[in-house]
């Protein structure tokens, strides 16, 4: 359970879209705690920080589409000891204003909390300008930031939740829409910083963060139905700090990782997982799959998934390819245990 | 109300005073940015020895009035004066810009007591102090947010954006000062990226325009005496300034944005300031 006492289950939270959910917590933890302001840049609605809007009007500053300002606003207003919630596109947050959000709340590491809707490809639609495949590397780069990508809207309350009880700044990339829920309540013990273990497997361990766990979690379910596989899962929802215990785990006792996540393969999930084995010495076979190094195609987010690879299918193709390989049989293997 | 004529000798004693600190902390740190410290310095003297509450043994103190000094490459100029009111040693400015002092070119607000904002990149003042303003607004406190602000920083689209906001959300518990000097690192600031209608600008952005000689005392406590008070709109103060004013050889000169000094042009400027002041 929250420490906050803000629970939430699929009977709550039916029938909204993710950035709703975020809406609905974001008011019930105003409700008992004054400190909370918000802003969004022309983006309340889209965002649906326009519920807190709606329900605290002289806690709400709408900065117009000045998202430099917006966050120059909001470290102001974090110093004289308020806790704003800012939400505006994740395009945006972590790029139209990136040096805001470095120099001016990360470095004196203040209380802003970032709400970034419209994140990786969930915005396919609207093509290159609205997607944001970028955001998980550049906010890892700042120092103080913590950053989550929930899996779904049940773990997005955790998220905001804990992102308040976090001192500091916290990054929080949500996606358009409407997510498929992955869990029914909020209390399988959410912990910013901790993987969630969603299966246990001793053959291969997928890790994944935002959409790509649900997917991960359904492709793992048929792997070992159909192929015999044993696979873990893991839910990766923080990627700063990320969760080095459950993946040097997954290294001494799978020895297959392979990440799937909604943004470039540079600097994201699948490059915080790779810093860390790698600087274990430990030998693993390691894929990660994301958007390769280029700007995503347009389309509906569901096929974004399946042409960039973390649709349930291509998750169960590309384990069975990387299961097919001989690690095992290269020469040195056991020597590097 | 007008300054007494002991307030005004105290308070020219005291720029004659900074403008020499300010001299010697170029000399230790190698170099700095002096021709707009010494633009500022009667902007800075009249708020930190009139007008601002503050208390430099509790820099914390939460009623304090908050200063941004967002034109942040000001530090040689700056960091004398808060030296001065007790923040820290006057003794730590002689190691400005060495390997872990707490004092770089731009002062860090994370390290330096009395610094409430981390600035040098240009822009980011204005919108911080609006933050700060309607944060002790939202709240019901009673300080007020002063930022001084460059010329040429009004180049920077977030200002205006800031400066938008401001008259929106009628902040006028702000009180923000532009130094004027005309110059930026590369040439005057009409032939770099003209600002001018500068006061116009403003003006079609809500706010109230309160134009001054920055270097004379009684107009700038006026103004700020009249910003302190305005209730309707946000007050801009734009302080018309000489770059390098009181060192003949920097005097209006952009070369002088940043520079160095050897022993000889240290005296030399030092004899300039005090020349000025005997006349004065």
């Amino acid at each position: 359970m929250a420490a906050d006492g803000l629970t939430y289950t699929i009977v709550d939270t039916a029938n909204m879209s993710t950035a709703e959910i975020y809406g609905k917590v974001l008011c019930d933890l105003a409700e008992k705690h004054n400190d909370i302001v918000g802003l969004s840049a022309d983006l309340a609605k889209s965002t649906k920080i326009g519920q807190f809007a709606a329900k605290f009007p002289n806690r709400f500053f709408n900065a117009g589409i000045a998202e430099q300002n917006m966050f120059g606003m909001a470290a102001g207003l974090a110093k004289s000891g308020l806790t704003p919630f800012v939400s505006t596109f994740a395009v945006f947050a972590s790029l139209r204003a990136a040096e805001q959000v470095r120099t001016d709340i990360c470095y004196p590491n203040l209380n802003v909390k970032i709400i970034a809707t419209h994140a990786g490809t969930s915005f396919g639609q609207a093509g290159t300008t609205h997607h944001c495949t970028e955001d998980l590397a550049v906010m890892r780069s700042f120092a103080n930031m913590v950053v989550i990508a929930p899996a779904d809207g049940i773990e997005t309350a955790n998220a905001v939740i804990a992102a308040y009880e976090h001192k500091g700044p916290v990054y929080i990339r949500i996606n358009r829409g409407f997510d498929p829920f992955l869990y029914e309540k909020t209390d399988y013990g959410f912990q910013i910083g901790k993987a969630v273990q969603l299966r246990d497997g001793t053959d291969i361990t997928i890790i994944a963060c935002g959409a790509a766990a649900y997917n991960a979690y359904h492709a793992a379910g048929i792997l070992e139905k159909e192929d015999g596989l044993s696979v873990r899962v893991l839910n990766m929802h923080t990627i700063k700090p990320i969760d080095e215990e459950a993946i040097m785990k997954a290294v001494m006792e799978t020895r297959r990782i392979v990440t799937f996540e909604d943004h470039n393969i540079y600097g994201g999930l699948g490059s915080a997982v790779a810093e860390v084995i790698v600087k274990s010495g430990k030998a693993c076979a390691f894929e990660s799959v994301g958007i390769p190094d280029e700007f995503a195609i347009i389309g509906l987010p569901e096929d974004l998934q399946n042409y960039y690879g973390f649709d349930q299918n291509k998750i169960i193709e590309k384990v069975r390819q990387i299961m097919g390989k001989d690690f095992e049989q290269t020469e040195d293997w056991e020597d590097e245990v | 109300m007008p300054l007494s004529n002991e307030e005004l000798q105290k308070f020219k004693e005291k720029a004659c005073q900074i403008r020499k600190d300010t001299i010697d902390t170029v000399y230790w740190a190698g170099g700095g940015h002096v021709g707009g410290s010494l633009s500022f310095t009667e902007i800075m003297v009249i708020l930190y020895y009139k007008y601002l509450r503050i208390d430099p043994k509790n820099p914390q103190w939460p009623d304090r009035d908050r200063v941004v000094v967002s034109k942040g490459h000001a530090g040689v100029g700056y960091a004398p004066i808060l030296a001065d009111k007790g923040y820290f040693p006057k003794e730590l400015l002689k190691e400005y810009n060495h390997t872990g002092s707490i004092l770089g070119m731009h002062l860090d607000g994370n390290k330096v007591p009395g610094v409430d904002a981390s600035t040098g990149s240009l822009g980011h003042g204005l919108p911080i102090s609006v933050g700060l303003a309607l944060g002790a607004r939202l709240q019901n406190k009673s300080w007020l947010t002063y930022c001084i602000m460059g010329d040429g920083e009004c180049d920077e689209g977030s200002v205006w954006e800031a400066a938008m906001a401001a008259a929106h959300y009628k902040v006028t518990n702000l009180i923000t000062i532009v130094d004027r000097n005309r110059m930026m690192i590369d040439g005057p600031t009409e032939e770099v990226m003209r600002l001018e209608p500068f006061a116009d600008k403003w003006k079609a952005f809500g706010w109230i325009v309160k134009e001054v000689d920055g270097h004379d005392f009684n107009a700038l406590a006026d103004a700020i005496e009249y910003a302190q008070k305005e209730d309707k709109a946000p007050v801009v103060i734009i302080a018309h300034t000489i770059k390098g004013k009181c060192v003949d050889f920097m005097e209006d000169k952009y070369e002088w944005h940043y520079g160095g000094l050897d022993s000889e042009k240290v005296e030399l400027a030092k004899a300039c300031i005090d020349k000025h002041y005997c006349e004065m």
